[in-house]
């Protein structure tokens, strides 16, 4: 990327719209304080877009791909329109996910541009047009503001001696039109194989460790109806991150995280397979390293428990 | 044309492949496992499954013949793409000094693939309206515009 063009999205991404949605204000609670904890860290500005609204996440989408659509213009509308911003940070998978999926129905699909108009009009606000905001990851946040420089700059506790498998689950990357952005040449992220969390928790001193199942399913969306597939598919997630040597997952989607931790549980209880890997947010551990303290990044709120974990690595 | 074992012995045979250190020579067998696993996903779609190959491999040609007119298979693409990683690393390096580690992580790809298929087979659904953008009712939907 050239100098130009990094020192853009720099400055774009500096402040941002935040649009947590509704997973970060219930089981992802710990994703949402270790967010907002490590962009105050890190010096980055957010506004919260005002009366956010679902995305229409998988139930809404499975029912009506449309009405889908139109809740997440509705989100990127209030941001470009009534907050004059032009970028939408998302750190939940489904979240991202969906408004990216939006962005590009509304700029392909004149039907589904006829029917986000009609509704917008009908719910009283401004038709969201493709183009006003673009809308990013956590991790496309943290990674073109700060960097990997950064943060070696900012790292307070290294997690020095800290293996880590990355998981970045299914919708961060799929399907791969939608995500223009990626696998655009260096510097960019990749479908097939994601890195940005690879990156930046090996700036601030983490082992990534050979991880073959990155992007594989959890099963997170069957997690409630169907637990035994998804207590199946998460316990062999477990058991290659150990194979492979980690003593830490880290995760970047609340769906995945309360999955990987709901069923590592269930599989010691109904299959036997205990495993011992933690289950981390990348960014509880960006923080802890910035030197920010386990409760602070909302450790405690997490279904496992690293507590011990991370005083033995001296993040506490 | 070799036999196609029951779901139930290809789960049998990679629950012993992971519980026991594999080793590099059953790389081949693990590749044909996951081959099976396709197999029985393009034959539940109604399809003969092809012995074509893709970029070398029957295995990516099994997947792609998986995933026509249903993106939700793609969940499961680099999982086969993995596996055929694992292969060639093994089989064209088996004296390399990470070959014990190799030999463990492939089954555990192999059983991956498997579960996401076996999980879907039984639940249709799985992987499709996460990763795939894909709405469950289609037919409905076209039935009953957004008002």
């Amino acid at each position: 990327m050239s100098d130009k063009k990094a020192k853009s999205k720099q400055e774009k991404y500096g402040e941002v719209a935040y649009y947590p949605g509704c997973a970060l204000e219930g089981s992802g609670s710990a994703y949402n304080s270790s967010t907002k904890a490590l962009g105050k860290a890190l010096g980055l500005k957010i506004k919260e877009v005002e009366n956010w609204n679902c995305c229409g996440a998988m139930e809404v989408k499975n029912i009506d791909p449309k009405l889908q659509t139109y809740l997440s213009s509705r989100v990127m509308s209030i941001a470009a329109n009534k907050m004059n911003m032009n970028t939408v940070m998302a750190p939940c998978n489904g979240c991202y996910h969906n408004l990216k999926k939006a962005e590009y129905d509304l700029a392909n699909d004149e039907e589904t541009m006829e029917v986000v108009d009609r509704l917008s009009k009908k719910a009283g606000h401004e038709t969201y047009e493709a183009g006003q905001v673009e809308t990013i990851h956590a991790l496309d946040w943290v990674k073109e503001t700060i960097g990997e420089e950064g943060l070696k700059e900012r790292v307070k506790n290294s997690l020095d001696g800290i293996k880590i498998a990355n998981y970045y689950g299914c919708m961060y990357t799929r399907p791969r039109h939608i995500f223009p952005e990626k696998d655009a040449g260096p510097g960019s992220e990749s479908t097939s194989q994601p890195h940005f969390m690879d990156d930046l928790l090996e700036a601030a001193g983490a082992e990534n460790v050979e991880f073959p199942l990155k992007t594989a399913c959890c099963g997170g969306a069957h997690t409630l109806s169907d637990s035994d597939t998804s207590t199946l598919l998460v316990s062999n997630i477990l058991q290659a991150a150990e194979a492979a040597g980690a003593e830490v997952i880290a995760t970047e989607c609340p769906t995945c995280h309360s999955g990987l931790e709901m069923h590592q549980i269930r599989a010691e209880k109904t299959l036997g397979i205990k495993t011992n890997v933690k289950i981390i947010y990348f960014t509880q551990l960006l923080g802890m390293a910035l030197g920010l303290k386990p409760k602070a990044v909302g450790l405690h709120e997490n279904i496992s428990n690293s507590f011990d974990f991370v005083k033995e690595k001296g993040l506490a | 044309m070799t036999h196609l074992h029951a779901l139930a012995d290809i789960s049998q045979r990679l629950n012993q492949l992971t519980a026991q250190p594999a080793q590099p020579s059953d790389a081949a067998e693990l590749l044909a496992l996951g081959e099976q696993s396709l197999e029985h996903w393009v034959r539940a779609k109604g399809k003969e499954p092809t012995q074509d190959l893709r970029e070398g491999y029957r295995l990516l040609a099994l997947h792609r013949q998986g995933a026509d007119k249903d993106p939700s298979f793609n969940a499961c693409r680099e999982t086969c793409r993995e596996l055929v990683y694992h292969y060639n690393l093994l089989t064209l390096e088996p004296e390399h000094p990470e070959s014990a580690q190799r030999a463990r992580m492939m089954p555990l790809v192999a059983n991956h693939l498997f579960l996401f298929i076996s999980g879907k087979l039984e639940s249709q659904e799985l992987g499709d309206f996460c990763c795939a953008s894909r709405p469950l009712r289609e037919k409905v939907d076209e039935t009953l515009p957004v008002q």
